[in-house]
């Protein structure tokens, strides 16, 4: 679908942006560029839609060379979606989003056909087509800047930091309806940034650029696993590379398996008994078949002790992974909910094990000082 | 009071001759004007080295007082309308070139390169991008200089082009107050419309979602 081929571009005054770069895409794929700024990451995009033109090599779009092609006519053909988002205030949404349409000589009324329907592939109401940019939120708008580039159905979309001035939250929403529009879609998509999460999350494929030097071409678990030189894995972070230590790929492995219990029907003061004796602050609750019913503290037991006796009159549901998850995702939620620890438990909620916070510290004490166990 | 209505019996009509005159001569300034600065200011936001340099020459051209510029016509294109239209005509230029230029010059980097992704040719980003975004500022530019150039018109009866000029000089140098006012006030009451109906060109060429953002700001 997308062919580089010994692609450099070299600047007025010797600075070579991307240096001899050989690269090949399938239909359908989900690229992301990424490297630090300078990298060329850019600049290749770029070259796809000849806003910059390559100095040496060619690029080529379902076997046709593009600089064979007249530029404005390629560009109507590849769809374009800018940070700044670059929505034209004066016009409002289904202007907006028709404007290649409208630029390439479409009616009135399929334009605003075609409007619609786009509208509702990002769940955004039709009166949203009189509406102006400044009245959107940038999350809409963003939305709007993607319809805009989906409208003459273009097989391949460039994307240059799409999503990258939203706020968190935003972005997040962004990209995983993306994703989804994609498959849906089927498009090729070429998206620049410099955030690793989002290219972790999003691509098939990731290109690592340097110096305007490939450094890396492989799919996220490729690069988490095996990355190919110490830049790579810098700019990784050491953080990501343990969430995906090849030895340790699921809960069960890292996880706790003996964790203290207690059933419904003891006392709270049994319960309290047991906590000094394990020295622990907290206890899961189980039935007699090792279901777990939920979690007690010091705190429930110092709140509520003088009107409950038993453990069931104070138990509190808790948060649980199902066996076989991933560990790099349970280290995500228990990082990013603040959790102390994650109860494990089977397809049935039977207790098979906890994973704690002291467990994380076995993984990231294992990354730094056992190397030897992540065989790359 | 009865100065007044002999006055009008006896040059009313003559009055309404001059005053069209006048309009006319403005107007077509104006309007040449814009034909050549607008298209001009566009292009020189593509040069921006040139810009700089046309704007300077400008600059000076425009320092020169406006009686000069009429008598510097005389040799070259004798008395009558067509050299005071010509000098008016070079003073309309340079408030409406510098807007057009500022105005173009000031629309986002970033909604261009949008325009230019999406495959829109040059003309394409002019007529869609440029011009609509850059209207608030150009007609502004325009309001201005027609404003001034009705009022400069008057200097154009010097050089016999007629217009309501003639009434103010021949008042002055007849002592006739009667006369300086009658040409005076048409040609303020003649300013004053131009711009309010400009103003209302204004509101019918800026397009709605400019009109919005300004109301929403």
């Amino acid at each position: 679908m997308l062919k580089f081929d010994h692609v450099s571009k070299v600047y007025k005054g010797g600075k070579k942006a991307v240096n001899d770069l050989t690269l090949e895409f399938e239909k359908g794929e989900f690229i992301c560029f990424i490297g630090p700024s300078g990298c060329g990451k850019t600049t290749t995009m770029k070259m796809i839609n000849r806003l910059i033109e390559p100095t040496e090599g060619s690029i080529y779009i379902n076997g046709e060379n593009i600089m064979d092609k007249d530029p404005v006519q390629l560009r109507r053909e590849i769809g374009y979606v800018i940070q700044q988002i670059g929505l034209l205030p004066h016009m409002n949404i289904q202007e907006n989003i028709s404007l290649v349409l409208k630029l390439l000589k479409w009616p009135e009324e399929k334009r605003r056909a075609r409007a619609l329907e786009l509208l509702d592939l990002v769940d955004l109401t039709p009166d949203y087509l009189e509406k102006f940019p400044h009245e959107l939120s940038g999350g809409q708008q963003q939305r709007i800047g993607v319809l805009r580039a989906l409208a003459a159905d273009q097989p391949l979309i460039l994307m240059d930091e799409p999503f990258g001035a939203l706020d968190p939250i935003t972005r997040d929403s962004l990209q995983e309806e993306f994703k989804k529009l994609q498959k849906k879609l089927n498009k090729t998509i070429v998206f620049v940034t410099h955030d690793m999460d989002e290219a972790l999350k999003l691509a098939d494929r990731i290109v690592i650029m340097r110096d305007g030097q490939l450094v890396q071409c492989d799919t996220p678990d490729e690069i988490l696993r095996n990355p190919a030189d110490e830049f790579v894995e810098e700019f990784i972070g050491k953080d990501r590379l343990v969430q995906a230590r090849p030895n340790i790929q699921t809960v069960e492995q890292i996880m706790n398996p003996k964790p203290i219990t207690v059933t419904g029907e003891r006392f709270l003061t049994e319960a309290i008994q047991i906590m000094k004796e394990k020295r622990v602050d907290s206890l899961l609750v189980v039935n007699e078949f090792n279901v777990l019913q939920g979690y007690i503290d010091v705190e429930l037991i110092d709140q509520k002790r003088k009107k409950a006796t038993k453990v069931s009159d104070i138990v509190e549901p808790v948060t649980t992974v199902e066996a076989g998850t991933l560990v790099r995702d349970t280290i995500r939620s228990i990082l990013k909910k603040g959790m102390k620890y994650v109860p494990v438990v089977d397809h049935q909620q039977r207790l098979i094990g906890i994973v704690t916070r002291a467990n994380l510290v076995d993984i990231v004490y294992d990354s730094i000082w056992g190397e030897d166990e992540i065989t790359a | 009071m009865e100065s007044l209505i002999q006055f009008f019996s006896q040059y009313g009509s003559e009055m309404l001759v001059k005053t069209w005159e006048h309009l006319y001569i403005s107007l077509i300034a104006v309007g040449l004007g814009i034909l050549i600065a607008v298209p001009l200011g566009v292009a020189l936001t593509r040069v921006p080295k040139v810009a700089d340099f046309v704007m300077g020459l400008l600059g000076i051209i425009q320092t020169v007082p406006s009686f000069a510029i009429l008598a510097f016509f005389i040799p070259l294109l004798g008395v009558g309308k067509v050299p005071a239209i010509v000098a008016l005509f070079f003073y309309a230029v340079l408030p409406i070139l510098r807007n057009t230029y500022t105005g173009v010059n000031g629309v986002k980097k970033s909604l261009l390169e949008a325009g230019r992704g999406m495959g829109m040719t040059g003309w394409e980003q002019v007529r869609y991008v440029e011009i609509p975004l850059a209207i608030p500022v150009i007609m502004a530019g325009i309001r201005l200089t027609t404003v001034y150039l009705i009022g400069w018109a008057t200097l154009a009866s010097y050089i016999g082009a007629g217009g309501l000029g003639d009434y103010i000089f021949s008042g002055m140098s007849l002592y006739q107050t009667e006369f300086i006012l009658a040409g005076a006030i048409p040609v303020t009451l003649l300013a004053l419309l131009t711009d309010l109906l400009l103003g209302k060109v204004e509101n019918w060429v800026t397009p709605t979602g400019l009109k919005k953002l300004k109301e929403a700001a």
